[in-house]
């Protein structure tokens, strides 16, 4: 059965073709193509995980920033709300201080209106003193013949009621 | 796995029933008689389709390189014959030219001496260069043709470089580059051998030392029974259906096995957990010693078997149109043809099949050998 019995020819041809294609693919072909993928392999891996840690590192970031966002928004809210007080309190002030000068101008002028009231309540009292005067001059220089009864006029009048006169 | 059975218990059979007539035939005539009278001579007029010859002489190795014939003449590119005759004799170079085109009878004289290709149903060394000796016995001759198969192994190797080689080169030119559709391709198929076949097998450790040798016995199997499927030149060579080939790359998986064994795989086998009788005497370690041989063995016969009996199913369905159109006519062989065609692309579709199956095959036992060689036990007894 030649079939079944290996050919010592085609063994050499076999031996050393096969021998020469696995020591060149061996040192020439199978570590490049097995080392480059292995490389690109661990270069994915290594980039997954630094992208991971940027990833976290800018979850970070954003938690911080949204953090300082609000710590902004509520130290504007707070700043706001004293302005706002401060406003009011301003105003409020302003609006007291307005009374009061109000009160003061309208106390003074009351004062004043007084005064000027007695001022002019003690002219026409002088005027009326003098017109008075002025009346009894006349009413005297007419009776002055009738000596005895201007005398006693006068002494009444006196007798009566001398703060009246000075009034 | 138990499809895998059925697949090799399928081959076995019809292997056996294809090859039962050929012993049949050799019993007939035991007498190592002269060529005349090996050959039944043709009939006179209508040459007798002789479907052993055509099946075996396409399965088997050939000195030239048939390719087509046209007006009844070969078409073929020769091949050289180199020989070195027995008992001293010379060493002889020529081109199969004037081997293969011998008329029966006749024999080329090259430097004194005379050789003829024995017929491929010839009782000795069928379809083997034979030299005639003065006195009319035959010799066979030390033979390191470049023959067909020859041809078909180097047509391989070459390819595997030509594929190879420049993805390792543009690799090492730019490893971090983006891969092209080709590095892609070469990527895909060298890690489905590395993570399908060698890590689960191989401890990781030990992937580096042995993954070229697994890798490219699986290309050279996978890519030899390709290139064995196409049926015109230059492939059709049966390169993984002959013997001389399986049990090359059997004996190196044997020596990667046994070579780089550790101490464990060795104390395995020579000095087993049995108990003292059975490796004093020692029965054990004989036992074992005879399972190394016997693994590659088995790898060598599955795969030669399994590729030699696609081609020659392949073969027989082809020889069967000249067989029914002889026996029946020419009409019935038409007819034939039609199944025979249909059933010939089932073949042909099924030895692609084989063709994956007997390199993944080959390759997950060499790397589970392998792998079996090099563990080290988690706990030591």
């Amino acid at each position: 059965m030649d079939l079944f019995l290996p050919e010592s020819g085609l063994v050499i041809w076999m031996l050393i073709a096969f021998l020469i294609v696995f020591f060149i693919l061996a040192k020439k072909g199978w570590p490049m193509i097995m080392g480059a993928v292995e490389k690109r392999n661990a270069h994915i891996s290594d980039s997954l995980l630094a992208a991971e840690e940027a990833n976290n590192a800018l979850a970070g970031i954003e938690q911080k920033r949204q953090e300082t966002m609000a710590a902004a928004q509520a130290e504007q809210i707070k700043i706001m709300k004293e302005s706002q007080d401060l406003k009011n309190q301003l105003i409020e002030e302003a609006k007291t201080q307005a009374r009061q000068e109000a009160e003061k101008i309208v106390s003074d002028a009351r004062l004043k209106i007084e005064k000027e009231q007695a001022e002019a309540m003690a002219n026409i009292k002088n005027e009326v003193i003098a017109l008075s005067v002025d009346i009894a001059e006349k009413v005297l220089q007419r009776e002055l013949s009738d000596k005895a009864a201007q005398t006693a006029y006068i002494e009444q009048l006196l007798k009566n009621n001398p703060t009246q006169i000075q009034a | 796995m138990k499809n895998l059975i059925r697949h090799i218990t399928l081959v076995i059979i019809v292997a056996a029933a294809l090859l039962t007539p050929r012993w049949v035939l050799a019993q007939d005539s035991i007498v190592p008689a002269p060529t005349e009278e090996s050959q039944a001579p043709a009939p006179e007029g209508k040459e007798k389709f002789d479907a052993k010859s055509f099946i075996f002489g396409h399965t088997g190795d050939s000195y030239c390189f048939h390719i087509t014939e046209i007006k009844g003449e070969p078409v073929c590119v020769w091949l050289p014959v180199i020989v070195k005759c027995k008992d001293g004799g010379s060493w002889h170079c020529f081109s199969s030219k004037h081997v293969c085109e011998l008329k029966e009878g006749e024999t080329f004289n090259h430097k004194g001496a005379n050789f003829y290709v024995a017929p491929i149903n010839a009782d000795k060394y069928p379809g083997k260069l034979v030299e005639v000796k003065a006195d009319g016995s035959l010799s066979r001759p030390f033979d390191i043709s470049f023959t067909k198969n020859a041809f078909g192994i180097f047509l391989v190797c070459a390819f595997l470089l030509a594929f190879f080689l420049p993805a390792a080169k543009k690799y090492k030119k730019d490893p971090m580059g983006q891969p092209t559709k080709y590095q892609g391709l070469i990527e895909w198929l060298t890690y489905m051998v590395l993570d399908g076949i060698i890590r689960p097998n191989v401890p990781e450790k030990k992937v580096k030392k042995f993954a070229p040798y697994l890798l490219t016995v699986f290309f050279f199997i996978f890519f030899a029974n390709l290139f064995g499927l196409i049926p015109f030149f230059p492939f059709g060579a049966n390169v993984t259906g002959n013997l001389s080939i399986t049990i090359v790359l059997a004996l190196l998986t044997y020596f990667f096995v046994n070579l780089f064994g550790n101490r464990h795989y060795w104390k395995d086998i020579l000095w087993p957990d049995v108990p003292i009788f059975l490796k004093a005497l020692p029965l054990m370690p004989i036992i074992e010693l005879i399972s190394t041989i016997t693994k590659p063995f088995a790898l060598m016969v599955r795969l030669f078997a399994n590729i030699l009996a696609g081609h020659i199913v392949i073969m027989v369905l082809m020889a069967l149109i000249f067989i029914i159109g002889g026996m029946y006519g020419a009409g019935m062989g038409g007819v034939m043809s039609i199944v025979s065609i249909f059933m010939t692309i089932f073949m042909t579709a099924l030895e692609l099949l084989v063709a994956y199956i007997q390199a993944y095959v080959f390759t997950i036992l060499s790397s589970l050998f392998i792998g079996m060689a090099q563990h080290e036990p988690e706990h030591k007894s």
